[in-house]
């Protein structure tokens, strides 16, 4: 049997190099080194023109030759090309001279980046034939495992750590999946669910099937691309929880830069977390190579992984292309989360506070120059961590339904006064 | 005294797909010695040159991560899981 489908010629270690059948597995055999899909750029370069690309419709899937399915995709085909907004406000709060929001807090179907990784592993599931999809997930993974199967048809075990926002939680039910709380944090949750997966023939979206999964990251990279007319932005701060996500948008720029889609003028990637969960952050500002596992104790509770998978290698990136990493507090991380929402109108979840404050953090450091541009990955939607800000923005001015309370009310409100 | 490793898929060829193994070391260390003596060529995989669990590779014994315990000199008594799980997983 060949190897190659589609676009795809084979999945690859990282480490050693060795190929393996584009099947449900995602370590090698001999290092125990991630296996990652290898493409076939000439082919793609044929079929994926600026020309072909002006014809397609507005989905991350216009970029398919580039994602890991044989044939076309089946599950989330509407998902991706989401919003990229020149946010002067916010520049003027950052303290540089351009500032763009890629807002995947409006992806479709569930208002996280997810949706990205989800389409393409579950699209690729069923052409491997799975009728059970499973994750381990910080809450955005599990709501869109849970949406994107009931939409297809395939039944979800989706498993969380039992600590998760409540608006998280209510998200995988609706969808009718069997969801499977873990009283541990999220490192325990991923330990079980590989042991798991090595038992039962599940399609694990970041288990068995990480090598297509994680390939739906690169799309943003594609987007943000072809939104800037084809230019690579200067900084692309990204936030990071297991470090797949920044790792990917450095390869889908890197791609474009192969395939002659866009000049090379050297982007640089920066990774943000929270103070309270910081491996990979630490690990960067102490010039280590590798990260030290922590025990995670943060409101950004989507980033919290005290393992990550692809610590080494976002620290790698980070390195290669001349990036920084910083965290912030979670105070920092509700005034960043405000920040957003005051000056662009814009309601992200706490890993969007870490995004915005590690922004501002890295320019006020000039990691980022005050005089260059920079694109914030915006990755989660604020309406499903409301515990996070609950008591930290105020409360309505109530009053009875008489205009005498109201002149009263202006009278002592200076938010209304100065008006 | 005896305590249980669980030998994940990749490795499964080298112990013929048993899936267990019961080890008399008092220590993940010793135990890896162990496992060699049983299953030859494993150790390899599991550990680098330099002597270190290799860094794709996490191993817990009860469900913690041996680096928040005492690395390979970590004690085992009877009864106690020991799990050796491929590092590249979740996110
Ligand atoms: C909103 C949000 N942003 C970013 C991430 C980080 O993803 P990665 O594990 O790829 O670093 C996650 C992961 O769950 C997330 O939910
Ligand atoms: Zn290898």
């Amino acid at each position: 049997m060949s190897k190659s489908a589609g676009f795809m010629r084979a999945l690859k270690c990282r480490e050693c190099g060795r190929e393996y059948p584009l099947e449900a597995t995602h370590v090698c055999e001999f290092d125990f080194g991630p296996l990652e899909v290898v493409y076939d750029y000439d082919k793609i370069k044929k079929s994926m023109t600026k020309a072909a690309l002006a014809k397609r419709p507005e989905t991350m899937w216009r970029f398919r030759e580039l994602l890991p399915v044989a044939e076309e995709p089946t599950v989330g085909t509407r998902v991706g090309y989401t919003p990229l907004v020149k946010a002067d406000r916010l520049a003027k709060w950052l303290g540089v001279r351009e500032a763009w929001v890629k807002n995947d807090a409006v992806n479709y179907p569930t208002l996280s980046f997810k949706d990205r990784v989800v389409s393409v592993a579950l699209s690729r599931a069923k052409e491997l034939g799975f009728k059970t999809v499973a994750c381990a997930s910080t809450g955005n993974l599990a709501n869109s495992v849970a949406a994107n199967a009931a939409s297809a048809g395939l039944d979800a075990i989706v498993f969380i750590p039992a600590d998760l926002e409540e608006g998280k939680i209510l998200n995988s039910l609706i969808y009718g999946a069997r969801v499977v709380s873990i009283r541990g944090h999220y490192d325990e949750v991923n330990r079980l669910c590989a042991e798991i997966a090595g038992k039962y023939g599940w399609a694990f979206v970041n288990v068995n099937m990480r090598p297509y999964y994680a390939e739906g990251s690169k799309s943003m990279a594609y987007e943000v691309t072809e939104q800037l007319d084809w230019k690579l932005p200067q900084h692309t701060v990204v936030p990071m929880a297991s470090g797949s996500l920044l790792t990917k948008i450095h390869k889908g720029y890197q791609e474009l830069i192969q395939l002659g889609l866009a000049k090379d003028t050297k982007p640089t990637v920066h990774g943000a977390q929270a103070t309270g969960c910081s491996p990979i952050s630490v690990a960067y500002k102490q010039g280590m190579d590798f990260f030290k596992p922590v025990k995670p104790d943060t409101i950004a509770k989507s980033l919290a992984i005290g393992t990550p998978a692809d610590g080494f290698y976002a620290l790698k990136v980070m390195k290669e292309t001349g990036g920084a990493s910083d965290d912030v507090t979670d105070q920092e991380i509700r005034e960043a989360m405000s920040a957003l929402a005051e000056c662009e109108g814009i309601f992200t979840e706490t890993a969007g506070g870490v995004t915005v404050g590690v922004a501002k953090k890295l320019v006020a450091s000039g990691k980022i120059p005050a005089e260059d541009s920079v694109v914030i990955c915006i990755t989660g939607n604020g309406l499903k961590t409301l515990d996070a800000v609950q008591g930290h923005v105020g409360k309505p001015a109530e009053i009875k339904p008489s205009l005498r309370e109201f002149e009263q009310l202006i009278e002592s409100d200076n938010k209304i006064k100065s008006k | 005294m005896a305590a249980t490793i669980r030998i994940p898929t990749p490795l499964r060829k080298l112990t013929n797909e048993q899936e267990t193994a019961e080890v008399e070391s008092a220590t993940v260390g010793a135990a890896i010695d162990e496992l060699e003596g049983k299953f030859p060529g494993i150790k390899e995989r599991l550990v680098g040159e330099d002597g270190e669990v290799r860094r794709f590779v996490n191993v817990y014994v009860n469900e913690e991560d041996i680096r928040f315990l005492k690395n390979q000199d970590t004690p085992l008594k009877d009864g106690d899981d020991v799990s050796i799980i491929p590092a590249i997983a979740g996110g």
